[in-house]
């Protein structure tokens, strides 16, 4: 079927979901993080274990989402990992995150060296193009589970932060870590688990890569999608439903340069490419003040103050 | 020649080499040492890592089966960036394995850094893979060698032309230079040969390992109406497996991916390194001079075509074999004008030929009459 | 006078246990990987800086690294993070190579200030965007120089791939050689280019400059306080600007050094992750420009190592991002020890 430029509209649709939801994943865990009042640079470390160690368990144990569950559960150890170092005076979180980085890429490429060859059951998807009888439609609402847990993590992280004790907690901990203290808070605890939950969303946004989409360990497989957590969050005003519009966005502009050339928009491909960089870069530009401080930034984060 | 020290030393090596079989025969032990100094060492540099399903497994495939013979001591290093470390890896190479010869496998290790290291190790043969060795102007120790693996891509695009029913085919490519548009233009030609009205739509990723782009490609070209789809980017891995959740066929590259898609794996584009290297490897014991320009194809041996895909008819098994034997008695010229690029402009003019080993060829920044895409970036 | 011992002496001695703590979790490592952690070691030791060319390997190494550790050192002062090194290494890079190209006639001497020149103005323009931003909008500047990074990599090989592509470069497009003429040389009697003095050099220049000046005093005191230092009627966007500008010509200076004393061309191996690398080395130097110079010879040791655990341990090459990880997590760990032991010896005295 002769579809020509609308193809490039079904490939930012298609695109925005295949290639957003491990930045929905690992967004949603920074955010939470950073709610806390911490910055988890090392997410990229994380996500890229959270790949290896979901295609390693989904190849000997033959089931995809047990994969995954592992694939967070790694996230979560390296996570309380960075957590606990900064926990102590003097540690900087962003020095840390960027070891962590080193570590958990190095880490994941030692251990996943046997992995490339065997190709791992994959997560299947679901059809929600069955009513179109377009079948780049079809295709493009093939869609994983994985991304709808991820829109109800982002709903139930929103409606958690705001409406329960455990949220409340979390965003004083992140506004004022004296407040936090003087009202007999565990400020390290919570800082702790929270950026511990935060790697176990991290680790699963990896597993989705290796799992689900390109579907494939190796040791090129992300292209910093863990590095640019931290940039989205900002882009969404550290809210976890931002945090949803944000990467399906994120995604959707990532598509179009493969799709300009399917179209035969040739020239210009590496400008196209960066246009996700350069779109967030934009809309920071546009947003921040001088004036006055972001909605919703905590105020103990480091890239704040 | 003969008289040459460097000769000397090899038939010299040699001798070693004989002496150590005969103190086998004798029920003699030698030590490793003894073992490993009458052996042809030889070390391989790759780019990426060994087991990446394309560019890089294809050279430590061969460069395994070079290393069962025991009379070699092959040893390798990954990963290695084209910057000053992979000088520093030749020159570590010589200095603390006595490597003999230098197989540093990757486009960008050549130029400057062959050039560099060489002439500082007259004695070491740096054989690259794919550069242009051209006498004067190129250390007397260097040389390059690479397959003509478009002559299977003109194969693979036959089969890609006679399975598709749309006509169109998809190329995922990682950037325009000659390398690939070498294979882009033979796979449409082959395609065109048996379908004049065959189309290859091309993207160009920009990079030679982006997953997730790449799989992007696939996706966006499925969606313009292609059903057979390749590639040239170092890892075929995802283009495969794409291809085949979105049930259309694909043909392979750099090594057999049939195992990815067993239902859309129509054949392959695939390299016979362990050939090359096995060739070098008996010169260098045998003494004899390494040339410095080793080229060859499906007929040398140094390309292969993977095994047809049960779904591929029985017409075009047939139209493939033919090309592949024409290809394999040498009567196959593929750049037979008159030969026009995708802009209309001729490029080969009528009565106008060039032969695979035309390096011409090596050196083509034109795409086809029948590709969808461009050079310029 | 035991006082001020104990200050030389404590970072010393915390830098040293890290290491050697680094050293057993690491052995425990690659133990449970299955290779002899002593041997292992013996092999880093020997590939790093048991022989001449080992040592020559190593320097060659740190060389952009000290260079990279200032992008992110300098502006440690004033209190920003900035990891923007690789965008500013491949900016200088490509437009020094432009510049080298746009006086094919020139001697070489001129060829060379002029690519220095250029490579640090266009590093330290680059950076400065980082600064301004955060100056004048509130961007973040982390956020923004890694954000800068991926599109200056876009824009070095939308360059070298169209407009400035030299045709000969055929499967490697790359820009026009600058001329073997041009090239940088080697320090004579060995194999070293002089990329590692200028490392040196800019390291030491750096430190003079943020320890034993006016400048540096003024930016310290805006690192630490923001509102005391505009209440002292300091500029602190000049000096914001100014600093990010100096950060940007160091790493614009590594690119230029890449180009004249390696490829001779600008291409996509300008991204080679210096930058990035430069950012650790920056932290574990904890910003001061003179550590910068040994931790960046510690770091090209252990990349120095890689081929050797290889080939003669068939160990992945991952096993020195695991080292690297290990030592730089407990030596930033160990900043919380700082203070702690002098603490510890008082409460001994009294």
């Amino acid at each position: 079927m002769e579809i020509g430029w609308w193809g490039v509209l079904i490939a930012v649709l298609g695109g925005a979901i295949r290639i957003g939801t491990p930045f929905l994943f690992v967004s949603l865990g920074e955010c939470l993080t950073e709610k806390s009042g911490r910055i988890n640079l090392g997410l990229e470390g994380t996500l890229v274990m959270g790949a290896m160690t979901g295609y390693a368990v989904s190849l000997h144990s033959g089931s995809p989402w047990l994969g995954v569950l592992c694939a967070g559960l790694a996230g979560m150890v390296l996570g309380a990992l960075h957590s606990w170092l900064c926990s102590f005076q003097r540690v900087n979180d962003i020095a840390v995150g960027i070891a962590m980085m080193l570590f958990g890429t190095g880490l994941a490429f030692f251990l996943g060296k046997p992995y490339i060859q065997p190709s791992a059951p994959r997560l299947p998807s679901i059809d929600l193009g069955g009513w179109s009888d377009i079948p780049q439609l079809q295709a493009a609402l093939q869609i994983n589970a994985l991304f709808l847990m991820g829109i109800v993590v982002a709903i139930a992280l929103a409606w958690m932060l705001k409406n329960t004790a455990w949220g409340l907690k979390v965003r004083v901990v992140g506004e004022s870590a004296d407040a936090a203290r003087a009202l007999g808070l565990p400020v390290d605890r919570i800082r702790i688990l929270s950026t511990a939950q935060g790697g176990f969303l991290a680790g699963i946004g990896g597993s989705y890569l290796s799992l689900y989409y390109p579907f494939n360990w190796s040791e090129g497989l992300s292209s910093g999608q863990g590095l640019m957590a931290v940039a989205l969050v900002i882009f969404a005003r550290w809210h976890p439903i931002g945090c949803l519009w944000v990467s399906l966005l994120w995604g959707g502009a990532a598509a179009l340069g493969p799709s300009l050339q399917s179209v035969g928009i040739t020239g210009g491909y590496y400008i196209f490419n960066a246009i996700p960089y350069i779109m967030t870069l934009a809309v920071m530009i546009i947003t921040c003040s001088p004036r006055r401080t972001l909605v919703g930034v905590p105020h103990e984060l480091t890239v704040t103050r | 020649m003969a008289a040459s020290p460097k000769l000397t030393r090899r038939q010299l090596l040699k001798g070693t080499a004989a002496a150590g079989a005969l103190g086998m025969l004798g029920g003699l032990r030698w030590t490793d040492q003894a073992w490993a100094a009458g052996k042809v060492k030889m070390g391989f540099i790759f780019v990426g890592p060994r087991d990446d399903y394309g560019y890089n497994q294809a050279h430590f495939e061969g460069k395994s089966a070079v290393a069962k013979l025991d009379w070699v001591k092959a040893f390798d290093e990954e990963k290695v960036p084209e910057t000053i470390e992979v000088q520093k890896t030749m020159e570590s190479m010589v200095k603390l394995d006595g490597a003999q010869v230098l197989f540093p496998t990757s486009f960008g290790y050549f130029d400057p850094h062959i050039l560099k290291v060489a002439p500082q190790y007259p004695t070491i043969q740096f054989l690259h893979c794919g550069g242009l060795y051209q006498e004067g102007k190129h250390p007397k120790n260097a040389g390059s060698y690479f397959g003509y693996i478009d002559e299977s891509q003109y194969i693979a695009g036959i089969v890609a032309g006679g399975m598709s029913k749309s006509g169109k085919l998809g190329f995922v490519a990682a950037k325009p230079i000659p390398q690939v548009l070498r294979n882009i233009n033979n796979y449409t030609l082959g395609a065109r040969s048996i379908r004049p009205n065959c189309t290859t739509n091309v993207i160009f990723t920009g990079g030679w390992s982006l997953p997730v782009r790449e799989a992007e490609a696939t996706n966006s070209l499925v969606d313009q109406g292609i059903d057979v789809i390749t590639c040239h980017v170092d890892s075929p891995k995802v283009v495969m497996t794409t291809a085949e959740k979105r049930g259309i066929y694909c043909t392979g590259y750099h090594c057999n991916q049939s195992k990815l898609a067993p239902k859309g794996y129509l054949t392959g584009a695939e390299w016979n390194w362990a050939k090359v290297y096995m060739d070098y490897a008996d010169m260098i014991r045998k003494g004899q001079p390494v040339p410095h320009l080793v080229r060859g194809g499906l007929k040398e041996g140094i390309v292969k075509v993977s095994d047809y895909n049960q779904v591929v008819t029985e017409a075009v098994r047939k139209q493939a074999d033919a090309a592949k034997d024409k290809f394999m008695s040498g009567g196959m010229v593929v750049y037979k004008g008159p030969i026009k690029d995708n802009t209309g402009r001729v490029v080969i003019a009528a009565g106008t030929e060039h032969v695979q080993t035309d390096m011409w060829l090596e050196s083509m920044d034109w795409l086809v009459e029948g590709v969808i895409g461009s050079t310029k970036s | 006078m035991p006082q001020t011992l104990n200050k030389a002496l404590e970072p010393f001695l915390i830098i040293v246990g890290s290491l050697m703590v680094s050293m057993v979790l690491f052995g425990v490592f690659v133990a449970s990987a299955g290779a002899d952690p002593f041997e292992v070691y013996q092999t880093m030791y020997r590939a790093a800086f048991g022989t001449t060319f080992s040592w020559q390997n190593t320097l060659i190494r740190a060389a952009p690294l000290m260079l990279t550790a200032l992008c992110t050192a300098l502006p440690g002062y004033l209190g920003l993070i900035i990891i923007g090194g690789e965008g500013a290494v491949v900016m200088g890079g490509l437009v020094a190579a432009i510049a080298a190209l746009a006086i094919p006639t020139a001697p070489p001497m001129v060829v060379l200030t002029t690519m220095a020149v250029a490579g640090m103005v266009a590093g330290g323009l680059w950076l400065i965007i980082g600064g301004a931003l955060r100056h004048y909008r509130a961007v973040n500047e982390t956020i923004s120089s890694l954000l800068l990074n991926y599109i200056a990599i876009a824009v070095l090989n939308h360059f070298v791939t169209s407009t400035f592509r030299d045709p000969e470069s055929l499967n490697h497009p790359s820009t026009h050689h600058i001329g073997e003429a041009n090239m940088i040389g080697v320090i004579p009697g060995t194999d070293l280019h002089w990329g590692l003095v200028l490392g040196v050099v800019a390291c030491v220049i750096a430190w003079f400059l943020m320890h034993h000046t006016v400048f540096g005093f003024a930016s310290q005191i805006a690192g630490g306080n923001v509102r005391a230092a505009q209440i002292a009627g300091l500029p602190v966007g000049r000096l914001i600007l100014i600093i990010c500008f100096l950060a940007g010509a160091a790493g614009g200076l590594a690119g230029m050094v890449e180009v004249a004393a390696i490829h001779g061309r600008a291409n996509d191996t300008l991204n080679a992750n210096y930058g990035y690398a430069g950012i650790l080395v920056a932290f574990v130097a904890r910003n001061n420009p003179l550590a910068i110079i040994p931790v960046a010879v510690l770091l090209g040791g252990i990349r120095a190592s890689s081929g050797l655990l290889q080939r003669a341990h068939e160990l992945p090459d991952a096993t020195v991002l695991v080292m690297q990880g290990i030592i730089f997590l407990v030596i930033l760990f160990s900043e919380t020890l700082y203070g702690r032991f002098s603490r510890l010896q008082k409460q001994g005295v009294s």
